[in-house]
């Protein structure tokens, strides 16, 4: 960033009056209205909202990367040419050389039937007009240049046998490819674990300090804009809210939505129950082991151990959080404690030994615990009503209600979470990802759990809708006693959601402690560098 | 991958013997028999007849008879036509089913991709609209209503093709047997291709290539194409093993001595050995042809490995 702020403050790109319109079924969406957005040679300039504020699709019009039914109007200058009049051959000229992007989705956004050599040398030799050998060793520096280790190799390889990190690290070598004036980054890190985040947001910062481009930041992460970003824009419902030097929003905030997303930090925190309450759920040793391949011929199959060794115990009004990133085995450990896979080891529920109950068995128990997944968009039939979707349980577990009374429990648990009783008669397509996440709870609700195992049940929510959902929880957890299984990657949800904290890796608890104890004093390597990942992101400004 | 192959080839032969086993025996189920036709034989002659053919022996007798005779490669002689082996029947008429099937095949999956990539490209405007109504049309009209269109339109009015006939393999009297077995796969292979293609102009690694600023070209035939062929691929198996096995209504209506008549005309007459040697024929066929087709998945997709 010092360099960039030495570097001439020349204007490189401005967007004037831009509206985005989507033609739909229902009529044309206006998703951005009219917005004015500059960008300085050199800065870093962060475009900040919740999901449709209109801030990706703000950057993809100027792209001309808008879905087919989409359309833009007003103006994107870069250096005197504005690119939505360009023609076709012209635009691809700047896209990919002089302005270029990387993308939330590293998992999905390289083409997966091609070597990463070969999609890296492809953009180079469009736009520079090297040969083929040429173009090969730029490739090579460029890998190099993002800190891909053994490069040779590397260029080999196809997407699918690396990891998200490595796969965004590579998109950032084909972005800078050309030299950019400018990196438009949409959301770059969303999609990663915490502590590739922090590198990748680190691999941005050098580059930039090596190669001088402007970046965009297209985020809802505040934590980056805080720590990168020299001017902020903050977007809602398709207008900019407020815009200024990044220091001056965050000391002195003027819009009220600014200060809303400010705030939006889940804060709180869970005192531990009595030491005595009577345990709910315990399990020691549980394992639960995958079988990879195998068969008929096929040699022998690969045992991955997903869950190894663990043993846990909720007790009545606790909270235990399972911290780990993807791949650690938090879910799978959730799902086994419920009976949901197969494990060994020893699983208890209340009084009752559950290690080896099977369906039958498990049936009267469901009740009383109940799971609430991830993605409030696909956990939803939405081929039911809401008031269908949060009874079926009912009909399982409580058969002799009427079907007043049916309707009755359903406007009990819609009030609970929050929601008007009359969304029973609506189908989930009609509802956001945060009240869709609400009608999910009171599904689960609405049997009258001792257990919820909440399988990141925030991840997928903007921050401000985050917070609500959070409070949703602790106070249903209050009000009924429960005791939760908060499964989550996101630490500072977790500090305000649990009071004990279990750290896992690669199928094993590698730290587990009181939430106060683990965030003041992680033991462990690994969770001191998850706490650093998490707080150098979300907490403080770094002098770069 | 070769041993990938190499297992694939050895659990055919348990499926092929599974194959036989229910062929032989269904067919055994079905009452009459090869030589009980209206026009009746005397019963002293057809006595000898089934004595000649060993159909009195018990029947577990007469099926490890013919399992022998098969591992042999024998298929035994038809029933009907006693001139000729069945071995002798597929040897004459496969080549020119094969030969029709396959031209029918690559001339659909051409001509289906090009339509169905042109109307993805287009979506929602004209263009599609032209490919879906053809595509609609191809689909529905049968295929015993197209041949003697091209027959009255090509042959008579027009006396550009032959009306049928094989005319020792001459082009002109393949075209109409041809474009009356690819159309309706034309049809199949179009819609296809749009679905799959406009799924894959969709995806994430699409707008990557756009926002690099490559051309059209590459963006649609490099990068959207080769991942929108794949359902393609998989369609092709068994589309290939009903194609090169001939076409009882094409080769009827054209008058070409292929294979494809043999199984209707072999189950009606109750043609034992000719019905099983078509049984093992398609069956191999499909074998062989989803063999391919998985080993051709592996080619286009570098994440799909065999071991």
């Amino acid at each position: 960033m010092g360099i960039a702020k030495m570097a001439a403050s020349e204007t490189i790109l401005s967007v004037k009056d831009l509206r985005v319109r989507f033609r739909t079924l229902d009529g044309a969406v206006e998703a951005v209205k009219g917005i004015n957005i500059h960008v300085n040679a050199g800065e870093t300039v962060a475009v900040v909202g919740e999901s449709g504020s209109g801030k990706s699709q703000t950057m993809m019009a100027a792209m001309s990367l808008l879905a087919s039914n989409g359309e833009a109007t007003g103006s994107v200058d870069y250096r005197g040419r504005n690119l939505l009049t360009l023609s076709k051959s012209e635009l691809n000229k700047v896209r990919g050389a002089k302005i270029s992007m990387i993308f939330q989705e590293p998992m999905t956004s390289l083409d997966p039937l091609y070597s990463i050599g070969n999609q890296l040398i492809e953009p180079i030799r469009r736009h520079r007009g090297l040969n083929a050998a040429e173009a090969r060793e730029e490739a090579l520096k460029l890998l190099r240049l993002v800190h891909i280790p053994d490069p040779e190799r590397r260029m080999k390889s196809y997407p699918h046998e690396m990891s998200g990190g490595q796969r965004q690290r590579v998109m950032i070598a084909m972005a800078l490819a050309n030299d950019p004036d400018i990196l438009i980054a949409d959301e770059p890190t969303t999609a990663l674990d915490v502590t590739i985040q922090a590198q990748i947001l680190m691999l941005l910062a050098e580059l930039q300090r090596k190669l001088g481009m402007a970046i965009v930041f297209i985020t809802h992460d505040l934590g980056i804009v805080r720590r990168f970003a020299d001017r902020v824009y903050v977007m809602r419902q398709g207008e900019v809210v407020e815009e200024g030097e990044a220091e001056a929003i965050f000391v002195n905030p003027q819009h009220a939505y600014t200060k809303m997303l400010l705030a939006a930090e889940p804060t709180g925190s869970k005192a531990p129950p009595p030491a005595n309450a009577p345990v709910l759920l315990e399990g020691r040793n549980v394992e639960v082991t995958f079988r990879i391949g195998g068969g008929f011929l096929a040699g022998e199959p690969l045992m991955l151990r997903a869950v190894d060794h663990i043993s846990i115990r909720l007790q009545r009004n606790q909270t235990i959080g399972i911290v780990g990133e993807s791949g650690s085995g938090k879910s799978t450990l959730g799902r086994a404690l419920l009976r949901l896979l197969p494990s060994d080891g020893l699983i208890r529920f209340g009084d009752r030994d559950i290690s080896q109950a099977d369906r039958q068995a498990m049936r009267p128990l469901r009740r009383q615990m109940q799971l609430v997944f991830q993605d409030p968009f696909g956990s939803l039939s939405p081929r039911m009503t809401v008031g269908q979707v949060i009874t079926e349980g009912l009909l399982v577990h409580e058969p002799n209600l009427s079907g007043k009374q049916r309707d009755q429990r359903a406007v009990e648990a819609l009030l609970e979470v929050g929601l008007d009783p009359n969304a029973r008669n609506r189908y989930p397509h009609e509802f956001s990802g945060g009240q869709r996440q609400r009608i999910a709870i009171a599904r689960a609700m609405i049997l009258k759990p001792k257990l919820v195992v909440l399988d990141e049940p925030t991840s997928a929510l903007d921050r401000s809708v985050q917070k609500q959902i959070v409070e949703l929880l602790r106070k249903l957890q209050a009000d009924h006693e429960l005791s939760y299984l908060f499964i989550s990657h996101d630490l500072s949800v977790v500090r305000a959601m649990a009071d004990y904290i279990i750290v896992m890796k690669q199928g094993k608890i590698v730290e587990e402690g009181p939430t106060e104890a683990i965030f003041s004093n992680p033991q462990h390597a690994y969770t001191q560098t998850l706490m650093a990942a998490a707080i150098d992101v979300t907490r403080f400004r770094l002098s770069a | 991958m070769l041993r990938y192959v190499l297992r694939r080839l050895l659990t055919a032969i348990p499926t092929l013997f599974v194959i036989v086993t229910m062929a032989f025996f269904l067919m055994r189920v079905a009452p009459g028999g090869p030589f009980n036709q209206e026009r009746g034989l005397s019963p002293e002659i057809r006595a000898n007849l089934e004595a000649q053919f060993g159909l009195n022996d018990p029947l577990w007798l007469q099926f490890v008879h013919y399992l022998g005779n098969l591992l042999r490669g024998n298929f035994g002689p038809s029933y009907n036509m006693p001139d000729f082996t069945v071995t002798e029947l597929f040897a004459k008429g496969l080549p020119i089913s094969v030969q029709l099937g396959a031209s029918a095949l690559v001339l659909a999956l051409l001509l289906g991709s090009v339509l169905g990539t042109t109307a993805a490209l287009n979506q929602n405007k004209l263009g599609d609209y032209m490919v879906i109504a053809l595509a609609t049309a191809g689909s529905t009209i049968p295929t015993f209503v197209i041949a003697p269109v091209i027959q009255l339109l090509f042959g008579l009015t027009w006396k550009l093709l032959p009306i049928g006939g094989w005319g020792d393999g001459a082009f002109i009297n393949k075209v109409g047997p041809v474009l009356t077995l690819a159309l309706p796969q034309i049809a199949i292979v179009a819609r296809l291709m749009r679905g799959s293609m406009i799924e894959s102009l969709r995806s994430h690694h699409i707008r990557t290539a756009r926002a690099l600023g490559l051309s059209d070209w590459s963006v649609v035939v490099k990068h959207a194409l080769r991942g929108a062929i794949l359902p393609i691929v998989s369609f092709t198996g068994p589309a290939a093993a009903a194609l090169l096995t001939g076409s009882v209504i094409v080769e009827t209506i054209f008058s070409i001595p292929g294979v494809g008549r043999y199984f209707v005309d072999a189950a009606l007459n109750r043609d034992y050995t000719l019905v099983m040697g078509t049984v093992v024929v398609i069956a191999i066929f499909t074998i062989v042809f989803n063999l391919i087709v998985d080993v051709m998945y592996a080619v286009v997709d570098p994440r799909v490995r065999y071991d």
